[in-house]
């Protein structure tokens, strides 16, 4: 067993398969810089992300794998989680050392699993993001929406926003992340503030400064709660369901949830 | 221009439509347009909302005017009814309907009305309003439009070709409990339009293969709705209709209203305490079994079951009823034979049906691909015989049918169904006797 220390990034995942089939070296456990060593463990082997390298070993995936295959690994990287490095290096390795074709959909080996049903949460939470972003008008025409979603997600959603609304620009904000998306009328280019204090909006409440909401947003607001509340059948009131598909760590951005009607 | 008084409107028209269930903004796909805002997703649909009562909030469901000339029983707009009444300006609904889908809260509009002074009338405002999103607010989202029985064709042909669905509720599956309930009503006026909107999208797929940019007609089909539980229908009768709504070819949805007692005073209509959740929620299983398991709706319901079983889902219902079929081997059977099992849903028998190529699956694999094992164990077999899950020993045929379904029930079930075996020693005429 060898130890392997990368940098937590897809390049380095990525170099760290070279390096083990360079190597020769098998059962490799792949642990992320800072990440505790097990006991008795050797001394780390330390992978050099090298792009290049990086870049044969998604050639050769090309090679073996097919494209709902390649998306499974750079979306599931989007998830950030730790516990993905492992199954994902392992797949990988897998895909070159079987050489059998459609591995990807084989959902008895663990790790093609593992990676899958990640590739399926980060998906399912794209989706949220697309269901609930909710928008603030700012007096300049601009539409804020505020988000902290669990995986990293915005890169998944920006086209399906520049296409609905692609007369009006628009800010997406990840605060959890620290950077945003801003939609121009024509094209999405990634934002970073350096002073995220001075935004003119709640981190926490994702709420616009109310001297720079536009003049009739507050109504609609209002419009939208009052439509919110009153489309509720009494008589059928079902809690669980409604936090199931909208659970609570959504809420605090969202109009209808985050506000009282004034 | 929107005002306090617009929110007032609103709230009493949502409430309004609130009782018609229909919410899904599936059914075509349209990329966004330069110059016009707005675009459909298609699979799955958005919702982008969830209420208090858990239904999903898709499309801005609202009414024109609930005002209304009829005075259908089931109907909380019915003429008799004392209720606040209000009518939105057309040009208060475009606007609410743009700054709501401008700020990502709605899908699109589900437009619906009360029949005011005649159908045609009622239809033509309704028909006015799409042609205006479309044509003036350059609105490119979802638009789901109700259909007034008795409208003229020519009104339904130019609603098709700004609406994307249109809906026409059945509400009644049988003619003579709808007329008792509707006497204004009856099922001719309700499949005339239907078949229109039909024939105008069989045309118009016609008009398409000739010329690429004909204009599309309803591109996402028809959907319905039927009541559940106000009249004396059985499911068998309700599933025999929806069954026949499916043979049609562009019927995409039909929807089960459990019947909330909106009007307590009417005579024909039962007062219940509960709308029947449990049974519209086993319908609409039975619905997904014709729909995505290839279930026929004689296997469902027959004459000898004309109710679905409310303790067990329709599904293992039939599994109980068929211990003939089996236990199925899940390395050899076909994926339509798997979709059969109870416990296995379309997304693990996809999963087995591609992973049995690698190498033979096991009960632990199956475990970790998301079936019910709980229930799946009794009806498979899966290779290995050492697993506690697949012995032959414990499958359906060893411990017959009667005696698996107590097992399978929930514990809640199981002390309902032994309460109800207590209340049936009957001490009173015991005492009578005596």
């Amino acid at each position: 067993m060898q130890v392997y220390v990368f940098d937590n990034t897809l390049d380095g995942l990525l170099t760290a398969v070279f390096d083990s089939f360079f190597l020769k070296q098998q059962l490799v456990v792949l642990l992320a810089e800072g990440e505790q060593l097990p006991l008795f463990a050797d001394e780390p082997y330390r992978v050099v992300t090298d792009s290049e390298k990086a870049e044969r070993v998604w050639k050769g995936l090309e090679k073996h794998l097919s494209k709902e295959g390649l998306h499974m690994i750079t979306i599931s990287w989007l998830s950030e989680e730790r516990a993905l490095n492992q199954p994902l290096f392992n797949f990988i390795c897998k895909v070159f050392r079987l050489n059998v074709s459609g591995l990807e959909r084989n959902a008895s080996d663990e790790d093609v699993l593992a990676v899958r049903n990640t590739c399926r949460r980060v998906l399912h939470e794209q989706l949220r993001m697309k269901q609930f972003i909710r928008f603030q008008k700012a007096k300049d025409g601009t539409y804020l929406g505020v988000v902290s979603p669990d995986h990293n997600v915005l890169p998944l959603i920006t086209d399906h926003f520049s296409d609905r609304f692609n007369d009006q620009p628009w800010l997406i904000y990840d605060t959890k992340r620290h950077y945003g998306y801003y939609y121009d009328g024509k094209t999405v280019i990634r934002v970073t503030f350096e002073n995220e204090a001075s935004l003119p909006f709640d981190l926490s409440s994702g709420k616009m400064d109310a001297d720079i909401l536009s003049d009739n947003d507050q109504l609609i607001q209002n419009l939208w709660r009052t439509y919110f509340k009153a489309i509720c059948i009494k008589e059928r009131m079902n809690p669980k369901k409604q936090l199931s598909d909208m659970p609570r760590r959504y809420w605090k951005y969202m109009t209808e949830k985050n506000g009282q009607l004034t | 221009m929107l005002t306090e008084k617009t929110m007032e409107k609103l709230r009493i028209l949502a409430e309004s439509a609130k009782y018609d269930v229909s919410c899904s903004s599936s059914g075509t796909v349209r990329k966004g347009k330069q110059g016009m805002v707005g675009s459909t997703v298609g699979g799955v649909g958005i919702c982008h909302s969830f209420a208090d009562d858990g239904r999903c909030i898709s499309l801005l469901k609202v009414m024109l005017t609930n005002y209304c000339m009829y005075d259908c029983a089931y109907c909380i707009n019915r003429r008799t009814n004392d209720i606040k009444r209000a009518t939105l300006s057309v040009s208060e609904l475009e606007e609410i309907t743009m700054e709501f889908y401008r700020r990502n809260y709605i899908e699109g509009l589900f437009l619906s009305s009360g029949v005011v002074r005649n159908p045609d009338y009622t239809m033509e405002r309704l028909t006015a309003i799409v042609r205006d999103l479309r044509t003036v607010h350059r609105f490119n989202g979802y638009i789901h439009l109700k259909t007034i029985p008795g409208a003229s064709q020519e009104l339904l042909q130019e609603a098709g070709r700004y609406a994307d669905r249109m809906s026409i509720n059945i509400e009644i599956p049988k003619e003579e409990s709808l007329k008792a309930l509707a006497p204004e009503k009856d099922h001719k006026s309700i499949f005339l339009p239907m078949s229109q909107i039909q024939q105008g999208v069989l045309e118009n797929k016609e008009d398409r293969r000739k010329f690429r940019h004909a204009p599309h007609f309803v591109p996402a089909g028809q959907s319905t709705q039927m009541i559940v539980g106000a009249t004396k229908e059985s499911d068998l009768d309700i599933l025999k209709m929806s069954n026949a709504m499916y043979q049609q070819p562009t019927m995409r949805r039909v929807y089960y209203s459990g019947y909330v007692s909106v009007n307590t005073y009417d005579p024909r209509l039962p007062v219940l305490k509960q709308p029947p959740l449990v049974r519209e929620n086993r319908l609409y299983q039975a619905d997904w079994l014709m729909r995505f398991y290839q279930f026929s709706v004689d296997e469902i319901v027959d004459d000898q079951h004309t109710h679905l079983d409310l303790d067990v889902d329709p599904k293992l219902g039939w599994a109980l009823r068929h211990p003939e079929f089996f236990p199925v081997d899940i390395n050899k059977a076909s994926y339509e034979e798997i979709l059969r099992v109870p416990g296995i849903g379309v997304k693990s028998a996809v999963f087995i049906v591609n992973s049995r190529r690698f190498n033979r699956i096991t009960s632990y694999h199956l475990k970790k691909m998301g079936v019910v094992m709980k229930k799946a164990k009794y009806f498979i077999t899966c290779g290995e015989l050492t697993s506690a899950f697949s012995q032959p020993i414990i499958g359906i045929n060893e411990l017959r049918p009667e005696r698996l379904r107590p097992l399978l029930l929930s514990k809640a079930q199981q002390k309902r169904a032994a309460a109800e075996q207590q209340l049936s020693l009957d001490f009173k005429d015991e005492e009578d006797n005596s």
